[in-house]
């Protein structure tokens, strides 16, 4: 502060940093003279895209406006992560969170870290971590940088979130060209908590003590930091190489799980925030803003892995595997002693203060003196100029109706076995069965299945189901639909278990903010998926969005990646997609259009992606839920599958392949066959019915106004379309199941 | 009497909470050990679960082979309490000496995690005389070190031994690599064995591929009733 004092005009690296002349304009007005380094770096980071959804801010405003009401959300957007109640006295929180640049960058690490950061996110909301998900996208399955990206991802994935002990219990693969230089690495965790064990992230008691808790602070992850510190303390180069990718410690995040729990059981924390991106800087500002009282910091006192580390780069480190707590003084002794029970570090560096103001000192020096909620919630706002991409038009009237389809039995068979065998549509067991499914005990469904189906209580049988989806050529198409597609087929896929959809989390993964096409893209993919969410009744509790995915001026398809959790009242009516009896009955549900915009038809048989994406009828689909749990809940049903990529083919192929026991089916006599096995038509699922259940489906149907067609029986061991083909599941298996491994071992 | 079963929690341990659900679904009480005690409260038997205890640094197992509660293990070990270890239990007792062999990376380098079929080769220790000798059963494999090795006249020796040492094997796919497709040892004695995959989540088929693992479980109830 002293030398800010005398050296008012000294120029300062904020373009580095990332901040723009009228960004740094504003923090001077709002401090009313030169910030510190200290504060330039708390700003720099908290202004940052990725912490203030500067550019975001003015579409995601819709989630909240246009929510459904719900009785279910005890906290929303803007905590950490949204907390639904399940019924019981149960609440459970769920996020996903992109971790894309850090994952190309360094595979593995930046992987894990990923893994790392959501399931703080939850534990600082004061639940229990009991399971993840990853939604993983990728360039060309066969191009070179693919195999060095996928398997070290993978592998990151499964070395944090195994040695963590929570259970991976599902999520996606996809591959397409554009995300070669920009693979989408979205982690979602999902904690359970009793209702009244909510924590908040806040400071509100004067002369309560501020404590940092598990790793100790390195030098990771600080780009920014590292530039201010060469740029302001003479830049003499040293340590000027650090990694940008945060490396993670597994271990620790075990340790700070159950040390963060026997905390919150034994009444000893009054606020807690988790240590993500901007590390301390993010942490203390933010509980300071929250509690609206202050906080004084001793920056001296943050136990440091690198004695070097100025306080600009301790307030910007992004060492994992750290939590902040507030807590009351006359707890501090227990707090300390449960801390040093599972050996996890804990100092208290500050307190809580009357001021209202974020003061913080280092060696004597005050270096930080600022009002915490300028840099947590007055952030800029921009209002980014939006304009429907040149090629849109273009791309729409491309219309994949013009291909030419097969034409008889084997060319349809010769289809079907292509697009079981494309990268996208090929079995992820290579991926899943590096993820530990089983550990907590309470896994009841994972991948393959269409959702994850979590017990929670062993007693009652309540359960909890998941399913992220995401479509990057629909919403390609168009963003509006795209984005409502991603969502429906997240919200059938839980139905098709036999829960019931409550709420909604989202990672919106872009190009960048600053080109008006991605602008328009995000803006209508916004707008589709709130608008679809109050269509749906289920409101969205918090997301997270990645921007910049691009590479030179060449944007991933615009990919919202949409996560549905749904509540189970019966864990043990869960409705898997395996056929594992003979002689059950085969209902299509929904209805049949000729629709390949977008389609994996048209992209595995073609290479083409254009014309429209299928029509979104979100009452459809609301109907079509309804049934599902309806049906599972009377134990009406063998299998449920949605359909989605690949349409009714796929979905047969997979139940087949899931179960032991084959199908013959018998296409309706309209759609034609082509159509009705190929046709990507939303808000439908193929069911088999238990014998003698098939009246009390029909009936069910009827009641939801859900069209049903019977469409064969279960049994043998191939799938058979009679009159067209037969594929032996020997063969089916060979083609669905060769070529990951074939890629990647 | 109800039988007491100690879990012990390592620093990283993550399946003890899985381990004392089997525990109580035997029939027998579940009773949680802390590594740093040094008394093992008066337990019948002790299982060692899975996870990664103290991070799998330095070595798996080489860490809480030192933990304190581990003195009093080997001391009551060797005379005659049950002890089982599974996946990270397992290395953790051939780290400590009480079983022979260890186990390494996975021949394929990467985790495996998945229902395999085993058989039962030796019913003749603390914690298997309720199967039948080669019986064929399901329980989950996941580890990413959980290749057994040992040296040619060990293995000859649990091959040998007076109904075998070597407690059960992969029936189908070895896929981790394991020395004579080695799943599970046992010590001389037969109260202390190491199993790679976990019969604690074959317990029931809601959550598991079955409920073939519960037999390791109730054996043991079985084998105490009879001491």
């Amino acid at each position: 502060m002293a030398s800010a004092a005398a050296t008012p005009e000294r120029p300062q690296p904020y373009a580095e940093l990332g901040l723009t002349e009228a960004e740094y304009t504003r923090i001077r007005g709002i401090l009313g003279r030169r910030p510190t380094d200290a504060e330039l770096a708390i700003y720099s980071v908290m202004w940052s895209e990725h912490c203030s959804y500067k550019s975001s801010r003015v579409h995601l405003r819709q989630f909240a406006e246009k929510a459904p009401p719900s009785a279910a959300l005890l906290a929303g957007i803007g905590a950490n992560a949204g907390v639904v109640d399940i019924g019981q006295g149960y609440a459970v929180t769920f996020k996903i969170e992109s971790h894309n640049h850090p994952s190309y960058v360094e595979p593995f690490q930046g992987a894990a870290t990923g893994v790392g950061g959501i399931v703080r996110d939850i534990l600082a909301m004061g639940a229990r971590p009991v399971a993840v998900m990853d939604a993983l996208r990728f360039g060309p399955a066969d191009a070179p940088d693919t195999r060095r990206v996928l398997p070290g991802v993978v592998s990151g994935i499964s070395f944090y979130g195994n040695c963590l002990g929570l259970p991976n219990i599902g999520g996606e693969l996809s591959f397409d060209p554009c995300y070669a230089g920009n693979p989408l690495v979205n982690a979602l965790c999902v904690g359970v908590l009793r209702h009244g064990d909510l924590q908040e992230a806040r400071a509100s008691e004067p002369g309560h003590q501020v404590v940092l808790l598990g790793s100790k602070t390195g030098p990771d992850g600080i780009g920014g930091a590292s530039v201010l510190a060469s740029a302001s303390f003479g830049g003499n180069g040293e340590g000027a190489k650090r990694p940008s990718v945060q490396v993670g410690d597994p271990f620790m995040e075990k340790l700070l799980i159950e040390c963060c729990l026997e905390l919150y059981a034994a009444g000893l924390v009054a606020g807690v925030q988790d240590l993500g991106a901007a590390g301390v800087a993010c942490a203390t500002t933010e509980l300071a803003a929250g509690g609206g009282a202050g906080m004084r910091v001793t920056l001296d006192r943050v136990p440091l892995r690198d004695a070097a580390l100025g306080p600009a780069e301790i307030l910007m480190s992004e060492s994992q595997e750290r939590m902040m707590a507030i807590v009351p003084p006359g707890s501090v002794p227990r707090f300390l002693e449960i801390c040093a029970r599972w050996e996890v570090p804990a100092t208290v560096i500050g307190e809580v203060t009357g001021t209202g103001r974020l003061e913080m000192t280092w060696r004597g020096e005050q270096v930080v003196d600022i009002p915490p909620g300028s840099a947590a919630d007055d952030g800029p706002v921009y209002h980014r100029p939006l304009e429907r991409p040149a090629g849109q038009d273009a791309l729409t009237a491309d219309d994949p109706a013009a291909l030419p389809r097969p034409a008889d039995g084997p060319a349809l068979r010769a289809d079907v076995l292509a697009l079981m065998g494309s990268a996208e549509a090929a079995d992820k067991a290579w991926v899943t069965e590096q993820y530990d499914s089983y550990v907590r005990g309470d896994t009841v469904l994972s991948a393959p299945q269409d959702a994850g189906l979590v017990r929670v209580d062993s007693g009652t049988h309540l359960g909890l189901a998941l399913a992220t989806d995401g479509n990057g050529r629909y919403t390609l198409l168009d963003p509006y639909a795209g984005a409502q597609l991603a969502l429906a087929e997240a919200y059938r896929n839980v139905a098709a278990t036999g829960a019931r959809p409550l709420a909604v989390t989202n990672c919106l993964n872009f190009g960048s903010p600053e080109d008006p096409a991605v602008m328009w893209q995000f803006a209508a993919a916004v707008r589709g998926l709130a608008d679809g969410c109050a269509a749906l009744g289920v409101p969205v509790t918090g997301g997270n969005v990645s921007f910049y995915n691009q590479t030179g001026s060449a944007a991933i398809h615009p990919t919202p990646v949409v996560g549905v959790l749904g509540v189970h009242a019966d864990v043990r009516q869960r409705v898997p997609i395996g056929f594992t009896v003979s002689g059950a009955s085969l209902l299509l549900l929904g209805e049949t259009r000729l629709e390949l915009g977008g389609s994996l038809w048209a992209l595995a048989r073609h290479g083409h992606t254009g014309g429209r994406p299928p029509a979104v009828d979100l009452d459809a689909e609301r109907r079509l839920a309804t049934l599902l749990a309806d049906a599972a809940a009377a134990g009406l049903l063998a299998a449920a599958h949605d359909l989605s990529d690949g349409g009714l083919a796929v979905a047969l192929a997979e139940c087949c392949l899931a179960g032991t026991v084959g199908a013959v089916v018998a296409l309706p006599a309209s759609p034609d066959a082509f159509t009705s096995l190929f046709s990507e038509s939303a808000a439908r699922a193929v069911v088999a019915v238990r014998p003698g259940a098939e009246d009390r489906v029909r009936g069910l149907c009827a009641e939801h106004q859900v069209p049903a067609a019977d469409v064969g029986r279960t049994g043998g061991d191939a799938l058979t379309v009679s009159g067209l083909f037969r594929i032996p599941l020997a063969e089916l298996a060979a083609a669905h199941r060769g070529p990951l491994p074939s890629l990647f071992s | 009497m109800t039988a007491r079963v100690g879990v012990i929690t390592f620093p990283g341990s993550l399946d003890d909470r899985d381990a004392a659900r089997a525990v109580r679904l035997a029939g027998a009480e579940a009773v949680p050990l802390w590594h740093s005690e040094t008394s093992l409260a008066g337990v019948d038997a002790v299982i060692l679960p899975g996870g990664f205890s103290y991070g799998d640094y330095l070595r798996c197992g080489a860490i809480a082979r030192f933990a304190p509660v581990m003195t009093e293990l080997v001391a009551a070990a060797g005379a005659g309490l049950p002890v089982l270890g599974i996946c990270n239990g397992f290395q953790i007792l051939c780290e400590a000496h009480l079983l022979p062999g260890a186990l390494t990376r996975n021949a394929g380098r990467r985790f495996i995690s998945k229902p395999v079929a085993l058989r039962v080769d030796s019913t003749a220790t603390a914690w298997t005389s309720g199967y039948r000798e080669g019986e064929l059963i399901t329980a989950v494999l996941k580890s990413g070190e959980g290749a057994y090795v040992a040296s040619a006249p060990v293995l000859a020796a649990l091959a040998a031994g007076d109904g075998g040492q070597v407690v059960l094997r992969y029936a189908g796919a070895n896929q981790n690599g394991s020395a004579d497709a080695i799943a599970g040892v046992a010590n001389a004695a037969g109260n202390v064995v190491g199993l790679m995959p976990h019969p604690e989540h074959a317990v029931d088929e809601l959550t598991g591929p079955g409920a073939d693992g519960l037999g390791f479980f109730t054996s043991v109830l079985r084998t105490l009733a009879a001491a």
